[in-house]
């Protein structure tokens, strides 16, 4: 694939996951902070991101199959992965966590998980869908050429 | 609030009771009246009537006197007797008291029975009114029960039942005691009729027998006279013809009698000796036939009497009945029994009546015996038999007799009168009489005619039936329809109190419904609010980024446009949302102290932008007397002027907007320097604002309170006059044109009205058309302490200690402008003068200037319109001109500062080169004052400025910021935002980190701090920041440590501002509470940080221009 297309299929990922309301102006704001200074901002973000996510993700799924769940808990991780979430602008996560907090507030273990899923498939599409970026992005630099900035 | 007003719905509707009950009340005594003066009126009439009948009754008896007496009088004529009248007169007094006695007992009976009437009506209609009373109250005491309670409507129609109920019992009773007074009336009446027909009864009875006695006296007189007479002379000295004379010339002595004779005892054996003497034969005296005609009577016809024992033959007799001279009377049957009868007894006896001889009527026949010698009244019958010598005879004509008797009394016409002889009581036979009967009820009198084995009755009987009683069935059908009428309004109006009752309980459910609605309107207006805030900040925020990349010129106009909507879109949701807080009653104003004059700084740098692009002149002015701090709700006290001065911006398009803060009480005193304007374009009156305030007629307030009074003048478009009433109203816009021309929703002022009504204030305002408008408010604060630690200053004490006893000058020709510089200059502890004229300016400044020290002219300040249209300019050149020759060191010389509303690039250049210091563009606030100074006159700790190429930039250049926040991502990406615009950042990612951090000495401009953190959250590390900052700035006020080991710095406060996801007003609340300054979301949008941030570091910006 020549640089132009690998740009151009760069844009058109980029301006679909914003269409689909998978990511949101943050993330784009985070690529606009990302500079000479700090080359991998947002790759060191996001990463930081995944991470975290998995963690609480984990922490999540343990707590809520206890038969006594603490629901104190589940909704600081809730809101840890809200923060995060929106934090790099994956936005379909946050909405979902959104509603979680809602369930944990009513003590609504099924809704709970029902929302744990949901919150699971999310993030496996966003980190899916970023990491493809994130590939886009090494083969761009990788032929030589520089990302295109939307903006 | 709701909750008062349905407590004052439930007083109005108690004082509604209370007046129907008063109407009912002044009713039923008007009833009463009305009542009593009926009664009182039908008793009098039938007194009257009364009277009347007893005057007849009493002219009856004296007619019957008048009779009698007359009758005496015949009597004493014809036995020649004189007797002395004056007797007779006793007599008739006496009767006539009599009379009058028993008028006035009829009188005395009357009354009794009419106040035991009058007072029955008065029980029954008291007892009436008691039981409406009684169910009307309990039912009002019930309802009060239920006010303080809950409604239960059911009580109170039961306790309207029960009144029903007694007002049923009530009337019942009523035609109760109006049939009970028909009955006693009717009785009473009865009774009367009754008594009347006793009397006269007894009255005829008595005459009767008086007359009847009086003929039978009579007659015993003539006895004795025969006696007398004809037997007791030797020969007689009485005949037939004498005898028949003294009759008839006696005749009126015996009015009844239709005639007398005297029959003579003859034996058997003197028989012949007596036919032969008289010339006759005794003769018998009836024929077989009773029942032959009387009118062909013939004595010759008659036989001769048979041979008896005895015989009397009539010898003398009246001419009226001379027929029956020589019959024997002992051969009639009745005759002889009647003979026999009177011998024995020695008084007159009568016979039972039959019909009389000849003239064919019903009469008795009276019968005396005559005696030879006097016998005393003890005598045996025996005696009384042998000492018989004759008998006398005389015939009473029963009918004649009692009629003449009738006709001499009055009322004949109104009784009927029977006479019997009940000798016989089972077969009594009727003496006089008609022999109908008579109506209603009879009266029975017995007669004593001198006989006692015989005995007679008078009965009498009204001619007519009663009539009805009239007066009493008028009494008792008026008592009726009054009790009826009272019971028909009673129950009228307690069916309309029923159905307003009703109406009410109606128009309380719908009150409550459409109460309960409106809350419910609120409650959605302010969800959906929230909830289209949050899309809107996401369409404002990526609107910012697109303008921020590289667009053209339409599409940069487009972006612009949009974002400009949404702006406004997100302002009047903030505003329906306050007028739904403010309407839901949830609004509740803060009490925390405040700067009035920070507020109003801030206020003006809002608008700054707007009215230097219109060129309009925009000034603040608060009064000296007004203390430096109070305490009140800042951000409410904002909003009000906000929307007050953001009215006056849009609305005005040339001139000045003129913000002024005083005292209540000062203002009376202000008329003096009314005469000019800011501008120069002429104002509106605003006197006539205050003087509808009502605090200005009564500013005797407690002692603590500080009334001020803002007011917001401007030299706009003004508010047509149809359009002035309804400018408080929500979503009324002075036109409709005008939301078209100049947006927004009209809310505003509404909004404001509610919130200076909150703060115990007025606002009012005055406005002409094509003049300008002028809105003025007052509100009640109280006044703080300076040393209330806590307060949000934007200027430390030692940024004013900078400026402190430094000397100015303003040099305006206009007074106004100046002293509006002045005031802002004091703030800094300037001292300044004001010179209006422009020598005297030149000359102060040159005199100043060979002075020293702390008197020395430290600035001098000069608009740019000072003395004219730009003149002010050109001032510093007129200094210098007059300096050649002497040389006077650019050092002596004090700072020149130009204020300017607008500066073209040419006139910045113009004024370097003319000498000024530096330049001022109005609207004059602190912060850009201090700003300005210190860069000209280079006093305070300097920093490095750097023009950043943004505005955020510029302010967040090299300022050291503490990131606070539990989560890596959010840490990270905030720092690298603040980093992008400059900013040293420096994370921490706990709020126990934060405190640890922020422990002064330290060198962080500000801090930003996730509200929502495990262990310590942001509000809780606020807290404990804070009060570190406090005891360290304890310390160093003491003494007790020196500012040198916390940095130099006198008074710590490290401006500290919320991360939050949910800007919501609560959190927004809760921020300020915890001591944080301010707060933003999260993640960062540029405009809000900018604002946010924009407030503690704008004093170290570089001029605006």
């Amino acid at each position: 694939m020549d640089l132009g297309s690998l740009q151009r299929r760069y844009i058109d990922f980029t301006s679909a996951l914003l269409r689909e309301g998978i990511l949101d102006g943050q993330f784009t704001q985070l690529q606009q902070l990302q500079d000479e200074s700090n080359p991998d901002f947002v790759l060191e973000v996001v990463t930081l991101f995944f991470e975290d996510s998995e963690k609480l993700l984990n922490e999540l799924s343990r707590t809520l199959e206890q038969q006594v769940v603490d629901f104190k808990k589940v909704d600081a991780h809730v809101h840890q992965l809200k923060g995060s979430s929106a934090s790099i602008g994956a936005q379909k996560v946050k909405d979902v966590c959104m509603a979680f907090r809602n369930y944990c507030e009513e003590m609504n273990q099924e809704g709970c998980l029902n929302c744990l899923r949901q919150v699971k498939d999310q993030y496996l599409l966003v980190k899916n869908k970023l990491e493809t970026l994130f590939m886009l992005e090494q083969q761009i630099l990788a032929a030589g050429g520089s990302i295109p900035m939307m903006w | 609030m709701a909750n008062r007003r349905v407590s004052f719905a439930d007083d109005r509707q108690c004082k509604v009771c209370r007046r129907w009950r008063n109407v009912l009340v002044v009713l039923f005594v008007l009833c009463w009246f009305s009542c009593s003066i009926f009664l009182l009126r039908g008793f009098e009439d039938n007194g009257i009537l009364e009277k009347l009948g007893v005057k007849n009754l009493q002219n009856e008896r004296k007619k019957t006197l008048l009779d009698q007496y007359n009758r005496s009088k015949h009597q004493l004529r014809a036995l020649a007797k004189l007797i002395s009248p004056f007797n007779q007169d006793l007599e008739t007094v006496s009767y006539e008291r009599e009379a009058v006695k028993t008028s006035e007992e009829h009188q005395k009976i009357f009354p009794e029975t009419w106040f035991n009437i009058l007072a029955l009506i008065v029980v029954a209609i008291g007892l009436f009114c008691a039981g409406f009373a009684f169910g009307r109250f309990s039912k009002s005491s019930h309802e009060q029960f239920q006010n303080q309670k809950h409604y239960k409507p059911h009580n109170s129609k039961g306790s309207g039942k029960w009144s029903k109920k007694f007002l049923f019992l009530g009337v019942l009773f009523g035609l109760l005691v109006a049939f009970w007074i028909f009955v006693n009336m009717n009785a009473d009446f009865t009774e009367r009729r009754k008594e009347t027909l006793v009397n006269m009864c007894e009255e005829r009875a008595r005459m009767l027998q008086d007359q009847f006695n009086v003929s039978m006296n009579h007659v015993h007189a003539l006895a004795i006279l025969v006696s007398t007479f004809h037997h007791g002379k030797q020969p007689s000295a009485i005949d037939q013809q004498i005898f028949a004379e003294y009759t008839a010339r006696t005749a009126f002595e015996r009015p009844l009698m239709s005639g007398v004779a005297y029959a003579l005892r003859v034996l058997h054996a003197e028989r012949e000796e007596f036919e032969k003497k008289h010339g006759w034969k005794i003769k018998k005296m009836e024929t077989e036939d009773q029942s032959l005609a009387k009118d062909d009577y013939n004595l010759e016809k008659l036989d001769p009497s048979p041979v008896q024992d005895e015989y009397a033959p009539v010898i003398l007799s009246q001419e009226t009945v001379s027929h029956i001279v020589s019959i024997d009377m002992m051969s009639g049957k009745e005759d002889r029994e009647n003979i026999l009868r009177a011998r024995a007894t020695g008084k007159g006896v009568l016979t039972s009546p039959f019909n009389l001889l000849k003239s064919n009527h019903l009469g008795v026949v009276l019968t005396f015996a005559v005696y030879n010698t006097n016998l005393p009244h003890s005598a045996t019958p025996e005696q009384w038999t042998k000492a018989t010598v004759g008998y006398l005879g005389a015939s009473f004509d029963v009918p004649s007799l009692v009629d003449k008797l009738l006709h001499q009394l009055a009322s004949k016409q109104t009784i009927v009168v029977n006479l019997y002889d009940t000798t016989n009581v089972f077969a009594p036979i009727r003496m006089y009489g008609p022999d109908v009967d008579g109506a209603g009820e009879m009266h029975i009198s017995n007669l004593d005619f001198g006989d006692p084995t015989r005995k007679h009755e008078m009965h009498c009987r009204f001619k007519h039936k009663p009539p009805p009683p009239w007066s009493a069935i008028t009494m008792s059908v008026g008592v009726a329809v009054i009790v009826l009428l009272v019971g028909h309004i009673f129950h009228a109006a307690l069916n309309r109190i029923e159905e307003v009752e009703d109406d009410y309980r109606q128009m309380r459910e719908l009150k409550v419904r459409a109460e309960a609605a409106d809350v419910a309107k609120s409650q959605f207006l302010a969800t959906v609010s929230h909830e289209i805030r949050t899309p809107m900040n996401g369409v404002l925020g990526m609107l910012q980024m697109l303008m921020d990349t590289d667009l053209d010129a339409t599409q940069l106009d487009f972006a612009m446009t949009a974002q400009s909507s949404g702006k406004a879109l997100i302002a009047l949701i903030n505003e329906v949302l306050d007028q739904a807080k403010i309407e839901s009653g949830r609004l509740e104003l803060e009490a925390v102290a405040f700067d009035v004059r920070d507020v109003l700084d801030n206020v003006v740098s809002l608008f700054s932008d707007k009215s230097q692009a219109k060129g309009i002149e925009m000034a603040v002015y608060v009064s000296e007397q007004v203390p430096a701090i109070l305490i009140g709700d800042p951000g409410r006290f904002r909003q009000i002027i906000t929307n007050l001065v953001g009215n006056s911006v849009k609305f005005t398009e040339e001139g000045h907007i003129f913000v002024s803060v005083y005292l209540v009480e000062e203002v009376n005193n202000l008329e003096d320097d009314l005469c000019e304007t800011l501008s120069g374009f002429p104002i509106v009156d605003k006197q006539k604002i205050w003087e509808n305030f009502s605090k200005f007629k009564s500013s005797t307030e407690g002692n603590n309170a500080i009334n001020l009074i803002v007011t917001v003048e401007d030299t706009g478009v003004g508010i047509p006059q149809d359009a002035q009433s309804r400018i408080f109203t929500p979503f009324m816009q002075a036109d409709s044109s005008t939301s078209r021309t100049y947006g927004g929703t009209g809310i505003g002022l509404s909004i404001s009205k509610c919130l200076v009504d909150l703060m115990g204030g007025e606002i009012g305002f005055v406005s002409k058309p094509g003049i300008g408008s002028t809105f003025s408010f007052t509100a009640v604060f109280t006044e703080g302490s300076k040393t209330s630690g806590d307060i949000k200053r934007h200027f430390s004490d030692s940024t004013l200690s900078d400026f402190q006893g430094l000397r100015g000058m303003v040099a305006d020709g206009r007074c106004i402008r100046a002293r509006i510089i002045k005031y802002h200059l004091q703030r800094l502890g300037i001292h300044v003068d004001i010179v209006t004229n422009q020598d005297s300016a030149r000359s102060t400044i040159l005199e100043a200037c060979s002075t020293s020290g702390r008197s020395r002219l430290a600035m001098v300040l000069v608009d740019k319109d000072a003395w004219g249209e730009g003149s002010g300019i050109s001032f510093p050149q007129l200094i210098e001109c007059r300096q050649n020759g002497i040389v006077l060191s650019q050092e002596r010389l004090p700072k020149m500062f130009l204020i300017a509303t607008s500066l073209r690039p040419t006139e910045v250049y113009e004024l370097k080169s003319a000498g000024y210091a530096d330049s001022m563009i109005k609207p004059l606030r602190l912060s850009m004052i201090i700003a300005c100074l210190r860069r000209a006159l280079g006093v305070g700790h300097k920093r490095q400025q750097v023009k950043g190429p943004k505005a955020l930039g510029s302010i967040l250049h090299g300022k050291n910021i503490l990131v606070v926040d539990d989560n890596a991502i959010n840490r990270k990406v905030a720092a690298c935002t603040l980093k992008k615009f400059g900013a040293k950042v420096t994370c921490a990612d706990s709020g126990k980190e934060a405190i640890r951090r922020l422990q002064p000495p330290h060198n962080f401009d500000a801090c930003f701090m996730d509200v929502q953190m495990p262990e310590m959250d942001g509000f809780e590390a606020t807290m404990t920041i804070r009060d570190i900052e406090n005891r360290v700035n304890e310390l160093i006020k003491s003494g007790e440590a020196s500012p040198e080991m916390y940095g130099n710095v006198a008074h710590w406060h490290v401006p500290i501002l919320a991360m939050t996801a949910d800007v919501i007003q609560a959190t927004h609340e809760q921020c300020l509470r915890c001591g944080m300054d301010d707060y933003v979301s999260k993640p960062f949008e540029e405009q809000q940080l900018y604002s946010a941030v924009a407030h503690f570091f704008e004093s170290d910006m570089i001029g605006v221009s």
